[in-house]
């Protein structure tokens, strides 16, 4: 019977399937860090039960770091007790830390891939969201809540409902000017926030198989911003050669063994989707987002959309996002000034984004009204860039790199966007509040985000490169 | 934290806004305790108080109007979209509610909020306004939610829908059980999947 991709990773990890119910599913690698895993760790030491396979958990601390000073003690106690926990607890129960000052320590869904740790055809679970990143190599990732880390901790399965299954078909040549960024932006702008509930989402066609590794986690990453269980990427030679070679990797004999497998792993011909979707290349801007969800999107030369191109129904909502963003219904996006551009997050903060960021800014200045972070994704991002002699582009530039974390993406660090202040973000999350109190952010692809921090408003990358 | 649900009969609250996502229910900031205790005070913090001043309530959110209260919890569609936190469950079930009625659920605090007998009741688009017309004529109005039965109720006109709920899932609901009992009951037999899938 002809499969497709989620199902024939489905159905190697399925322990045992309750009738009418979910199933007994089986996770090889479970990410950690300081936020979501406290709780679990609790929950396993009133139960007086070890960690069941620690070798299968990865730990990092990313999400409540400082980006600047990572050698000094963290002044915010809370933060700093959590990160403390989170080391208390790897010691106690076994488990893999790439803590700050790790030559590994990053952003999770940056460090899983870059360390080959990440393989196609596996399980891969965090708590958090954004776990989607992973399914770039042909993976079923998705994030979970606390509860579920306990249970991954404690018997390495969760209980799960198979979903029903989308594939999203990128077809042709992008623009100019267009990226990785652009095209899910694009997407989720046309099937809104919710728009995938309840699938787990293919990415296939040819835009998608010439995208590079990088470009690809963009894509997967965002897949929860519609509402996806997962998102996924069958993998290919450009998987396989991204994977080759990294520290976790398998070697000599075990790799030709893996690569015999991962090779077939693809939608079979005639495998059939519940709902399938087609996307021209050709009709993609550079996009950026007005609202507070990722949903609300265009391209560069669109406009907010009129009153009267909104459903009635959902006007209250509309205006109420308008109100906090500060713009009117109707409005022209291109030319509105900016304060803060933020560069990083698990989006866009890999080396590719760095550099393709670096080499557009290289002699150019960014303006006076602009503050502009750049926060790379890992130490080994960070260690790459100094070497490459990106550092100085940005120095040059005036834009600030700070040291590995999560940062404002979240801002539950000390890097918060201030209230009432607009920030062009490569993050993922346009929320209210999402960049600290009052913040307004609007997302964007790197080069769109370098483009403002140039001009200092919202620019169309096009008309510079 | 109570365990098990049946019917819950009460008061409702109503959130009529579209795609509440987890970064509202619970700021981000407010992530960095390590107990799953307390996190209630919190729940909309950026909604309900005036720069986040506690001592400042903001009188227009629903929360802070007088008139409603009760453990039923309605909100728009698409309600707990973005970040998987848990914490977005525990500072609802913290506050004091039992049961989140909408439209329209993100998967993964669907699942939160059941690990957390935090019951999510799935309705219509239509029945959801009947809901929040009821409950703003009538803020007094009984609302009603019988998990066994699958069926939810507005008492004043007997006006009823029923609600899906996968039967494993209502039967631990309905006895108290969590998942992870379940989880540990079976290593025997994720051990044997190990030893055939290494
Ligand atoms: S970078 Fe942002 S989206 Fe990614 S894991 Fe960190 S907080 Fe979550």
């Amino acid at each position: 019977m002809s499969k497709t991709l989620f199902e024939k990773i489905w159905d190697r990890h399925v322990v045992k399937t309750i009738d009418g119910g979910p199933s007994v599913f089986y996770i090889d690698r479970h990410f950690i860090h300081e936020v979501t895993s406290p709780q679990a760790f609790k929950g396993l030491q009133q139960r007086e039960l070890p960690v069941f396979r620690p070798k299968r958990v990865v730990a990092t601390a990313d999400h409540n770091v400082p980006t600047i000073n990572q050698h000094l003690p963290i002044k915010e106690e809370l933060s700093r007790l959590q990160v403390e926990q989170l080391k208390k607890n790897c010691a106690a129960f076994g488990v893999e830390l790439y803590g700050l000052g790790h030559p590994y320590q990053g952003i999770v869904h940056v460090i899983g891939p870059e360390l080959g740790i990440t393989q196609p055809g596996m399980t891969i679970v965090c708590g958090d969201s954004h776990t989607s990143t992973h399914g770039a190599f042909g993976t079923i990732a998705f994030g979970i809540g606390t509860s579920e880390v306990e249970m991954v901790l404690a018997t390495q399965c969760l209980m799960q409902a198979k979903p029903k299954l989308m594939r999203i078909n990128v077809e042709g040549n992008l623009n100019k000017g267009v990226y990785a960024k652009d095209i899910i932006l694009y997407i989720i702008s046309k099937i809104s926030a919710s728009g995938a509930t309840g699938y787990a989402v293919e990415y296939a066609g040819s835009a998608i198989r010439n995208l590079s590794m990088e470009a690809r986690m963009t894509i997967c990453n965002m897949s929860i911003e519609m509402g996806a269980r997962c998102g996924m990427i069958a993998p290919d030679d450009t998987t396989f050669n991204y994977i080759k070679g990294r520290e976790f990797a398998p070697k000599a004999d075990a790799w030709e063994k893996a690569l015999a497998d991962w090779k077939t792993l693809k939608s079979d011909a005639d495998a059939v989707f519940d709902h399938e979707l087609h996307i021209r290349a050709e009709d993609i801007e550079p996009m950026i987002t007005y609202g507070t969800n990722p949903g609300m999107g265009t391209g560069i030369t669109g406009h907010v959309p009129a009153l009267n191109e909104i459903d009635e129904r959902e006007r209250p909502s509309f205006e109420k996002s308008l109100n906090y963003m500060g713009l009117q219904p109707g409005e022209q996006i291109k030319g509105k000034k900016v304060d803060y551009v933020f560069i990083g997050s698990c989006t866009n903060s890999r080396i590719e984004d760095l550099r393709m960021v670096a080499s557009f800014v290289k002699g150019k200045k960014k303006a006076d009204n602009v503050e502009v972070w750049v926060v790379p994704g890992s130490k080994q991002v960070e260690k790459q860039a100094m070497e490459e002699g990106i550092h100085q582009v940005f120095a040059e530039a005036g834009f600030m790199l700070r040291q590995p974390g999560c940062s404002a993406c979240l801002g539950m660090n000390e890097d918060k966007i201030p209230a009432g202040k607009y920030c062009i973000s490569t993050s993922n999350r346009n929320f209210e509040g999402r960049q600290g109190p009052g913040a307004r952010t609007m997302l964007a692809s790197p080069l769109m985000a370098a483009a403002a921090a140039i001009t200092g408003k919202i620019t169309d990358v096009r008309e510079l490169i | 934290m109570g365990k098990s649900i049946d019917i819950v009969e009460s008061t409702a609250v109503p959130i009529t806004i579209e795609n509440i996502d987890t970064d509202q229910i619970i700021p981000a900031r407010f992530l960095k305790a390590t107990t799953r205790e307390g996190f209630g005070k919190n729940l909309f913090r950026d909604w309900r108080f005036e720069n986040g001043d506690d001592q400042k309530p903001k009188k227009d959110f629903p929360l802070n109007n007088p008139v409603y209260s009760g453990k039923i919890l309605i909100a728009g569609k698409n309600f707990g979209c973005g970040s998987s936190r848990e914490h977005a469950a525990w500072a609802i079930k913290d506050y004091g509610f039992d049961v989140v009625v909408s439209s329209f659920f993100a998967d993964i605090f669907k699942n939160n909020a059941l690990n957390n007998f935090l019951l999510p009741v799935l309705v219509s688009e239509e029945f959801l306004q009947q809901l929040f017309n009821a409950v703003e004529k009538n803020p007094a109005v009984f609302i009603k939610v019988n998990l066994g039965e699958q069926f939810i109720e507005i008492s004043d006109t007997g006006a009823r829908a029923s609600f899906d709920i996968n039967s494993y899932k209502k039967a631990c609901l309905l006895n108290g059980y969590d998942d992870i009992d379940y989880l540990i009951s079976m290593k025997p037999e994720i051990e044997a999947y190990e030893h055939t899938h290494a």
